[in-house]
Parts: C-alpha cells; sequence; structure tokens
C-alpha cells in the first residue's frame, strides 16, 4: 500500500510470469511436505504396538462345564463364552429366522454348536447384559437380558425384544485345538 | 490502516465484523519492513516457527505421557518404542528445544548488535527477556520429565537454588518440591507447568510483535525509516527471505533429529532417576552452561553474603541485567557498524559468553575455576562498565543520511565503510 514504494512484484502485470511458476510449484511442494510431516503426529494416535500386541486373547476352554459360561477381556472389552447345553443349542438352531430382528442363524455364530462366543457389549447404548451367572437374569429366552433399557438376548446371543439393534457381535477366533482358542 | 473491500464476499462478511483478514494484510502483508534487513533478521521468525513445532509435538507427547515417578521413564520408553513415529515426536521435540535456544540467542545477539533494544524498542527488547524467562523456566521443568537420572538430579540442584534464600529458604523449597525431596508432587506440578507456560509464551510472543509493530523493524544501519522509500512490504520479500531460512533451517534442525538425535543430550538421562546415587558429573543442558559457570565462578564470600547466596544471584543478575540494558547504552548510534569500538568488544562479549559455556561444562577444578572468575567479571563489566563508559568515549561513525541513500548509494553522508559492509 502506501506505506511503502515498491509494490508486490505481481502487481506489475496480468500475464503470467517465471515468478508465478516458481511461487506455485514451491508452495505445491511446501504443501505436499506439510502434508506428509503431519503423518506421525496423526497415526501416534493410532493404537500403540504394545496395545496391538495384546490385542490377542488366549483361553482354555476345558474348565468350563457344560451350562457353564466365563467372561474374558479382549482388547478392553468382556467377551462372553458360554458352554451350551443341548437344549440352549435346539432352542438357538429351532428358531424360525423371520421372527428374528436381526436374522442370522445359529450356525453362522458358532464355530462348534456347543461353544458360543460373543462380544459382552450390548448393542443399543454399551451396557453390559446380564446372563453370566447362574442367578443373574437372563431374560425371556434364556440368553442375556440388559438392565439398562430392557434388550432380551436368546442362547445365540441374537436380539430378540427390546431396544438393541442388533446381535451381539461374533468376535474373530479360533480353535487351535479341541480346548483352545484364540480371539482377535 | 486502508479500508480494503474484499473480492470474496464471506472474507467480506467476516471482515466487517471481525476484522482479522484486515489485520492480517495489514501485519503480514502490507508490514512495511526496512529494505535492508540481512540474514541475522530470520531468527525472530524462526524462533516463532520452532514454539509452534515445540508445541504441536508438545501436544501429541502429552497424550502418552505418564507424570508419575513409576511410571514416567517407562512412558517415555513406550514413546520410544511402542507410541507410532513416537520417537520421532520425542526427537523433535528434545532437539527443537536446542534449536529454539540456538536461534533465540543469536536473535538476541543480533539484537545487541544492532542496537535493537534502543529507544523506542525498549519494552519490545524486555519483553523478550521475559521470554528468554520464560523458555529457561519451561525448559528445566521439561527436562525434569522424563525422570532420568539427569533429571531428578537436574531439579535437584536447580530448586535447591532457592535455600539460599536467607531466612525463608528452606521453606521455599518445601514448598516448590511439595515435600522434603523431588518427588512424586514434584515431577505432577512440573508436568502441568510445562504444560501451562509454553502458551504464557505464546501470549508474550504476540506482545512482542505488537510493540514490533508499533515501533516496526530496526534494521543493520540502525537508523529510522525516513519514508516509504525506505522501505519495501513483508510479502512477498520477507515472507520469500524467512521460507528461504525456514528451509535452511530445517536441514540442520532434522539432520540432528535423524542423523545424531542424543547429540544435545546426557546419556545419564537414559538411566532412571534413583534418589540415593547422584551420578559423578552433573551438568545442566548446553544452553545453560554460561549461567552454569557464573553461578559456579563464585567462591568467596562477600561482606555478610555467603557464596552461596552471592552465585545464585549473580546466576540469575545474568539474564536480569539485560532488562535495564536499554538505559545502560547511552550512545545515541543503534548499530555497531558505526560504533568502531563498540564493534570490538561485541565479538569479545560474544567470545566470553562462549567461554562460560565451555566452563560450564567442565568440573569446577583447577584453570576452570579462575577462567570461569575471569569470564563472570568480563560478562558484567561489559554491561556495567564498558556499555556506559562507550557511550561518552566512542566517537560514532557518520550515518548513512537514509536507508534508501545507503542501498542504492545515492544518499549524501554516507561513510564508505557504512555502505560496504
Amino acid at each position: 500500500m502506501a506505506d511503502s514504494t515498491l509494490a508486490s512484484p505481481h502487481a506489475a502485470d496480468d500475464e503470467e510470469t517465471r515468478r508465478d511458476f516458481l511461487l506455485i510449484a514451491t508452495s505445491t511442494v511446501a504443501a505436499i511436505g506439510t502434508a506428509f510431516a503431519a503423518w506421525p503426529f496423526i497415526h501416534s494416535l493410532n493404537p500403540a504396538r504394545d496395545t496391538l500386541a495384546v490385542a490377542i486373547t488366549g483361553v482354555d476352554l476345558s474348565p468350563i462345564a457344560e451350562g457353564q459360561a466365563i467372561t474374558v477381556v479382549w482388547q478392553g472389552k468382556p467377551v462372553f463364552i458360554r458352554h451350551r447345553t443341548a437344549a440352549e443349542i435346539k432352542a438357538a438352531r429351532d428358531v424360525a429366522l423371520d421372527q428374528l430382528p436381526d436374522p442370522q442363524p445359529d450356525s453362522a455364530r458358532t464355530e462348534k454348536p456347543e461353544w458360543l462366543v460373543v462380544v459382552g457389549v450390548c448393542t443399543h447404548l454399551g451396557c453390559i447384559p446380564l446372563g453370566q451367572r447362574p442367578t443373574d437374569a437372563k431374560g425371556d429366552y434364556g440368553g442375556w437380558f440388559c438392565p439398562c433399557h430392557g434388550s432380551h438376548y436368546d442362547s445365540s446371543g441374537r436380539i430378540r425384544k427390546g431396544p438393541a439393534p442388533a446381535n451381539l457381535a461374533v468376535p474373530p477366533y479360533r480353535f487351535l485345538d479341541d480346548h483352545r482358542i484364540e480371539i482377535g | 490502516m486502508d479500508a480494503k473491500t474484499w473480492k470474496n464476499p464471506i472474507v467480506a462478511w467476516v471482515d466487517k465484523r471481525l476484522p482479522i483478514f484486515t489485520m492480517m494484510q495489514h501485519d503480514l502483508v502490507d508490514y512495511p519492513t526496512p529494505r535492508n534487513l540481512n540474514y541475522w533478521w530470520n531468527f525472530g521468525s524462526l524462533a516463532g516457527i520452532v514454539l509452534v513445532i515445540m508445541i504441536a509435538t508438545g501436544v501429541v507427547l502429552a497424550m502418552h505421557y505418564t507424570p508419575h515417578t513409576q511410571h514416567a521413564f517407562e512412558s517415555v520408553e513406550r514413546i520410544m518404542r511402542d507410541v507410532n513415529y513416537g520417537w520421532l515426536l520425542r526427537y523433535l521435540h528434545m532437539n527443537g528445544a536446542s534449536m529454539f535456544f540456538i536461534v533465540v540467542y543469536i536473535h538476541m545477539f543480533r539484537g545487541l548488535y544492532y542496537g535493537s533494544y534502543k529507544a523506542p524498542r525498549e519494552l519490545l527488547w524486555q519483553i523478550g527477556v521475559i521470554i528468554l524467562l520464560a523458555m529457561m523456566a519451561t525448559a528445566f521443568m521439561g527436562y525434569v520429565l522424563p525422570w532420568g537420572q539427569m533429571s531428578y538430579w537436574g531439579a535437584k540442584v536447580i530448586t535447591n537454588l532457592f535455600s539460599a534464600i536467607p531466612l525463608v529458604g528452606d521453606a521455599i523449597v518445601t514448598w516448590l518440591w511439595g515435600g522434603f525431596a523431588v518427588d512424586n508432587p514434584t515431577l505432577n506440578r512440573f508436568f502441568a507447568l510445562h504444560y501451562l507456560l509454553p502458551f504464557l509464551l505464546f501470549a508474550l510472543v504476540f506482545l512482542h510483535l505488537v510493540a514490533l509493530h508499533t515501533s516496526k523493524s530496526n534494521n543493520p544501519l540502525g537508523i529510522d525509516v525516513k519514508g516509504p522509500q525506505d522501505t519495501i512490504p513483508f510479502t512477498p520479500y520477507y515472507t520469500v527471505k524467512d521460507m528461504f531460512g525456514l528451509g535452511a533451517f530445517l536441514i540442520i534442525y532434522l539432520a540432528f533429529v535423524f542423523f545424531a538425535p542424543n547429540f544435545f543430550g546426557e546419556p545419564d538421562n537414559y538411566i532412571k532417576a534413583n534418589p540415593m546415587q547422584t551420578p559423578p558429573h552433573i551438568v545442566p543442558e548446553w544452553y545453560f552452561l554460561p549461567f552454569y559457570a557464573i553461578l559456579r565462578a563464585i567462591t568467596f564470600d562477600v561482606l555478610f553474603i555467603p557464596a552461596k547466596l552471592l552465585g545464585v544471584i549473580a546466576m540469575f543478575a545474568a539474564v536480569l541485567i539485560l532488562l535495564f540494558l536499554p538505559w545502560l547504552d547511552r550512545s545515541p548510534v543503534r548499530s555497531a557498524r558505526f560504533r568502531p569500538i563498540y564493534k570490538q568488544v561485541f565479538w569479545l562479549f560474544v567470545a566470553d559468553c562462549i567461554l562460560l559455556g565451555v566452563v560450564g561444562g567442565h568440573p569446577p577444578e583447577g584453570v576452570w575455576v579462575p577462567l570461569g572468575q575471569a569470564a563472570t567479571a568480563f560478562y558484567f563489566a561489559f554491561f556495567l562498565v564498558i556499555m556506559p563508559l562507550l557511550s561518552f568515549i566512542e566517537r560514532p561513525r557518520p550515518l548513512p543520511s537514509s536507508i534508501s541513500a545507503a542501498v542504492t548509494g545515492k544518499g549524501v553522508g554516507i561513510s564508505a565503510h557504512g555502505v560496504a559492509e
């Protein structure tokens, strides 16, 4: 402006100059460089290597008697493991899929029929449903009952009644041998 | 400020209600800057950029750090080994501290050489001194956080400085520690303050800039801007120059980060703090060495003042004396270019500061003791004797009539020497 006699060299004329090219080229490289520099900051907030290292949980199933259930911690979340009885398996398999809010056959939710492994977090708002202990309320369908807002899950961990929109999630897991699984 | 009309309707709408775009235009683009600034004028903006880098890396590091004596050291090692790019963020932060001091020290020596502290920039200079003090406090507390041996014993020694205060010294130290030794309460408050102070620094830098843009930049000739012919707009001329300087700076900074990340550090700080064992040779970080040398130079009582207290006073006085510099130097000429004697003494002073740094890095024995005492004596004599005296005995060279006259060679009353430099 009027403070200095020399204005910006761009003001001289409106035509593109070598200087404009250099300005755009340099700015582009600088912008790309800044974007690359931002990545370490962003990525540092992702799970660290020690966090990833404990992201897999191994469980020995042999002490769990038929009809019993245990809760293990996997990635900071409770995982329900239930050794189902023949009656529970039958109840889970006999139900017609069109009666389910989130239709999914029991066979698609288990590796072996007697073992059900689900993430014990209600799909409504994240409470932990009751039903693991013998004294717990198991809901109307013999599975789990979420006390927060009254969702009922069946013996396959599928939502049957209440506000939850989806079945209890099945975590990725595999059998290492007959009585050991690895979750994660 | 001209009422500029903005083409973009959204920008215009915002600017009418909150004139941030007008302010940016005024202070970052139009800002009339002397046309003769050299590369020594790059270090102010560099310091600002380093502050931003320190805050950015620091905030992310704080998300992974645990301020507890039982976990601090391990959490830093976790940052180094497990956190994604944690090593990079920490090395950027560690070496950034050293770079910050290098840049700021050069920035200050530049001010000293070109008389940037003189009227009307006294307050600008003094805010700068306060910024230096805040930086020192921040750096010291940051160094404690990894809870290594040097962290711990550095914290112990520096906090114990306050025990030299008569009568209430011990009570103050206990208050600083929040206990009877440097321990968890100390670490916790240091972490809180280490996070807080950079934001105060940021506010001080803002004031520094407001003061700068009020009295405008000094220049290598040290003479006032006489009119528009003496200045050029900050953008693009100095934006480009600052960016070029930044590129050169980043190459040096990142060379340390990637190829010699522990160059400025002490290996002892990779040993976890042990309150039962002092390392054989304690040294502060390099940027504190000159002041550390001054602290240790006072080995004698003066009248009723014990050596311990006097050393602490001398160390703090070494920084605080800068606050009085605008009135200790009475010479009306700013730039050392036109002050033949001051120019020589200035370089002696720079050498003296480096010597003090070297002395501070050696154990206080043998020749290092008298050397440190002589260097300390010169340090204070520079401010208290030489500066006031030179104001009267030195005969400055004739000043150019204006900046534009000097740089275009068309002016009158220019000494050949002044232009040639």
